[in-house]
């Protein structure tokens, strides 16, 4: 029986978890204060916990997820690499922690530094000329993007382009960050190759479009070979390209966005650069343009100027897209990593490129490969060679949670109905490989000779498969409503 | 190699003869060689864990005493926040898309909901947004799509980042935007609200305290913007609404904001936490995460990611934001804090908080050099007119340790303090102020 405790359901009238300081200072009353119609007349129904009760029910409950140090997390397009302890205990130090967002530039020049430092290195490495650190993950980074290819369009008066050229395998964010600035989305089906169809994309271009976004590589793994011909067609016709950072991993080391030709591009400091996840966030979705567009960048920016680090809030530029500087604390773990690699960060694309094809290689003849062609960083199977079993992408996926691996993504991209999506990243060993290896072996064979225990699967995780329809059909979304559903 | 890269030259040899490759090149003969990139991006040897913490330890900013808030507050800790915070199973992994491993995250994420639907008063909340601002932009949108208009009302006292956010995010949809002015009197223009409600609009966007401190009861703006069919949305600071009244009870039909305050360091700005929550009646119009409660196939009470329809991973160009990667983290430290202050505690933060504040506010008065330009209640923070340059005092205290009030304009400011403050560390910092100003003299 997994651990089964809402934290409001541990109250106790009466027990507090806290110490105030006492101040010296009395404690106003309020009614004497406020006028009633200004007050809170209940107390919230907050949980009266002590604090071990509220450690050891946070510890519970933590014991009932997956973490990357629980073992091996290779989850396509998210880069599930070693989040190491340095960079943490670096974003934990006061002179980063404990620092007003509006505090003077005189206070902060050290600070300032690293996060210009930590700016100039991506831009490198996208080899860009510019990079704005404010995003708050990548969706964020694309819609910030997206602003700054509008408002280049805008700038020139060119009012007419209203569209968005995004291939069919493209990630979801994709359209749903365009659909938020008002363009139109122009689907483009891949080629059998699955790569763009460059005759598709001929047919779409026009003097409308705004651009196109791709990811490359794309989201099965394969590099846009083509990519040179396709920039050229798109700036033909006064288009920008922007690019999906979220495969940039293996591309460390081997090629920069900005030489294939693209003017706007995100990262995710949390994928390629090793930041947490933290469960959903936060992230960091930086965003780094080529010089003419270098203007557009949101408010507020830090620059180097006459040697000193100042704060720029005016200015040409798209405006400011969050409260302050982004995510911050995320930013310094990811130069603390950078810093850690120095000259052999060029060994991770590599790596990563590497291991990714080794264990489609290994796995090709019980799972099926649609396409079969030089992989990157990630793969695509297509379920299983044997379709007569019954077993589903959605049952291997459960029953390799059985033996303490995190699933692969599942049922993305949409190109093949039963997608599962391998990326292993280069921090795991060749055991580590041949272990998940072993796993997917045996999971096809069990599909074969006891289809129910895998159908059934998960059967050792601290809960079993959920009933979704209940969840969405019914929707009990707080504490409140709990308690009046029972 | 390298500590985080675990390949031996052996294992490298034997995977790529497992792919009848000679070299690790080989990975790469299908890229047009005009993009690949031979050259290192750095010079740097990689450093070690040692020097990377010395170097670390010469790159912070300047730690001062803050008695400046203005969206930012500083808060005490409970110690137990980082603790857990910092246990892998809940930094490391990723958003819970296989729950049968991820109830950890789930079960968290449920219980922030409810804290904010406990204390906005509203029906439902998401799992967290990027933090206040693009939280009130998202508000404006979600506004936006319920009503079908495409203009927005917003209160020009809310902090001026948001208001700024909002422009951002409202350009480039095609939103316009109406700003009700502020009055010297220090309230919002009820006149011109009325004449511009005229006009359809999606919401009236109001603040809740706003950049003064000022709270204010929006019980008539509230009845004006219903009977002109728009959303009434409250940027509520969710300490704030432990002791005033809650946002839907003066009829706010969507409450967002920052939740920095329930225990999130002041971290230059970020990572912070936003969060958004309405009326059953527009859940599926909502943004974000939601986590609901169902059963497993064992008949156990879990939890799961639902509503999904509403988002970008399923409906492509057609979902109601973006968002995916949230702050899901910062909503576990806020959900600690909320829940180990509980329910009493959480009150008590509120009215020290407010005591120091006033403590402060009554010390400077005293000093005759500060006059009060706004009569209406305050709450965590004071807007004061200083007699002389207000810029020039401020550089003066930093070299006192002090962040001063924060500056708006070349006399006023607004002054924080927070419930960690003494009475020692307030009347010195009001001595501090007086030698500065004596100085400037």
């Amino acid at each position: 029986m997994k651990y089964d405790k809402l934290i409001f359901e541990l109250s106790v009238p009466g027990r507090i978890g806290y110490t105030l300081a006492e101040t010296g200072i009395d404690k106003v009353d309020l009614t004497k204060i406020y006028p009633d119609q200004l007050l809170r007349q209940e107390a919230p129904r907050l949980p009266e916990v002590g604090e071990l009760d509220v450690v050891r029910h946070y510890t519970n409950v933590s014991k009932l997820n997956f973490g990357i140090e629980t073992g091996f997390y290779p989850l396509g397009s998210c880069t599930m690499k070693y989040n190491p302890k340095i960079n943490d205990e670096a974003a934990s130090q006061p002179g980063f922690r404990n620092i007003h967002p509006l505090q003077d530039e005189t206070t902060l020049q050290p600070l300032l530094k690293l996060y210009d430092d930590t700016a100039k290195m991506l831009s490198h490495i996208a080899g860009m000329d510019a990079t704005s650190l404010n995003s708050f993950a990548g969706a964020h980074g694309e819609l910030t993007g997206l602003m700054i290819m509008k408002a280049y369009h805008e700038r020139r008066g060119d009012s007419k382009r209203t569209k968005m050229i995004i291939p069919d395998s493209a990630h979801g964010t994709n359209p749903a960050s365009a659909a938020m600035l008002g363009y139109e989305c122009v689907t483009i089906k891949s080629t059998p190759q699955g790569l763009v169809d460059i005759e598709a994309l001929k047919a779409v271009l026009s003097e409308e479009v705004a651009g196109i976004m791709l990811t490359n590589p794309n989201t099965l793994g394969l590099f846009e070979t083509d990519i040179l011909e396709i920039s050229r067609l798109v700036h033909g016709i006064g288009g920008l390209l922007y690019y999906d950072g979220a495969n940039l991993n293996a591309l460390l080391g081997v090629a920069r966005p900005g030489d294939m030709g693209f003017d706007i591009m995100h990262m995710n400091l949390h994928k390629t650069f090793s930041t947490p996840h933290g469960g959903g966030g936060p992230g960091s979705g930086p965003v780094s343009v080529k010089g003419h567009l270098a203007h557009l960048l949101p408010h507020p920016r830090i620059v180097l100027k006459n040697d000193r680090y100042i704060i720029e809030r005016d200015g040409d530029s798209i405006g400011q897209i969050g409260g302050f500087f982004g995510n911050f604390l995320v930013v310094v773990r990811a130069y603390a990593y950078l810093k850690s690699f120095g000259r052999e960060l060029n060994a991770i694309g590599p790596l990563a490129v590497l291991n990714a094809n080794y264990v489609k290689e290994k796995l090709r003849h019980a799972y099926h490969l649609p396409i079969d062609a030089h992989y990157m960083h990630e793969f695509v199977f297509n379920g299983l060679i044997d379709q007569s079993t019954g077993i589903k992408t959605l049952d291997i996926a459960k029953r390799l949670l059985d033996f303490g691996v995190h699933a692969p993504t599942i049922y993305f991209p949409l190109l093949f109905d039963q997608s599962i999506m391998v990326e292993p990243t280069e921090v795991e060993s060749k055991a580590t490989l041949d272990h998940f290896i072993d796993l997917m072996l045996r999971i096809a064979k069990e599909a074969i000779e006891e289809p129910d225990c895998v159908k059934l699967a998960p059967h050792f995780t601290p809960v079993g498969r959920l009933d979704e329809v209940k969840a969405a059909r019914n929707p009990i979304l707080n504490y409140r409503d709990y308690v009046k559903s029972i | 190699m390298h500590r985080y890269l675990p390949h031996t030259s052996e294992e490298v040899s034997a995977m790529l003869a497992s792919l009848r490759l000679r070299s690790i090149e080989d990975l790469f003969t299908h890229l047009p060689q005009q993009v690949r990139f031979h050259d290192a991006y750095t010079s740097d040897a990689p450093l070690s864990d040692g020097q990377i913490r010395d170097l670390m330890a010469r790159s912070g900013g300047q730690v001062l005493v803050p008695f400046r808030g203005f969206g930012s507050y500083d808060h005490e800790r409970p110690a137990i926040i980082d603790a857990i915070a910092s246990r892998q199973e809940f930094l490391t992994s990723y958003t819970p898309y296989q729950p049968e491993v991820a109830q950890g995250t789930l079960q968290y994420i449920f219980e922030f909901q409810s804290i904010v639907c406990e204390l906005t008063g509203l029906d439902v909340s998401n799992a967290s947004m990027y933090d206040g601002a693009t939280s009130a932009a998202e508000a404006m949108m979600m506004a936006v799509n319920v009503t079908g208009i495409s203009r927005i009302l917003v209160a020009s006292d809310l902090l001026p980042h948001v208001i700024e956010t909002i422009k951002t995010y409202a350009h480039f949809r095609g939103v316009a935007i109406d700003l009700i002015s502020f009055t010297s009197d220090g309230q919002l223009d009820f006149n011109q609200l009325t004449e511009l409600s005229k006009t359809p609009f999606a919401a009236f966007l109001v603040a809740y305290p706003n950049r003064y401190g000022i709270i204010a009861d929006y019980q008539d703006i509230q009845q004006l913007v219903h009977q002109s069919g728009a959303l009434l949305i409250a940027y509520a600071d969710l300490l704030a609404l432990s002791v005033f009244k809650q946002p839907a009870s003066f009829g706010a039909d969507i409450c967002c904001g920052e939740a920095q305050s329930l225990g999130i360091p002041l971290s230059f700005g970020g990572p912070y936490v936003g969060y958004l929550a309405t009326i059953n009646k527009y859940v599926r119009k909502m943004p974000g995460r939601i986590c609901g409660i169902t059963l497993d196939n064992r008949g156990q009470r879990s939890y799961v990611l639902t509503l999904q329809a509403r988002e970008q991973h399923i409906r492509r160009e057609k979902a109601n934001s973006n968002i995916c990667s949230n702050q899901s983290l910062m909503a576990l430290q806020a959900t600690i804090y909320a829940v180990t202050l509980g329910k009493t505690g959480l009150r008590q933060v509120a009215i020290s908080t407010i005591s120091a504040t006033r403590y402060l506010h009554e010390q400077l008065i005293k000093t005759q050099l500060f006059t009060q330009p706004f009569k209406q209640h305050f709450a965590f923070e004071t807007t004061l007119d200083y007699v002389g340059p207000i810029i020039e005092l401020n550089q003066r205290l930093i070299k006192r340790g002090y962040l001063g009030g924060m500056p708006l304009g070349e006399h006023r400011t607004v002054f924080y303090a927070s419930e960690k403050m003494s009475k020692q560390t307030i009347d010195a910092f009001v001595n501090a102020i007086k030698e500065c100003h004596d100085e400037i003299r």
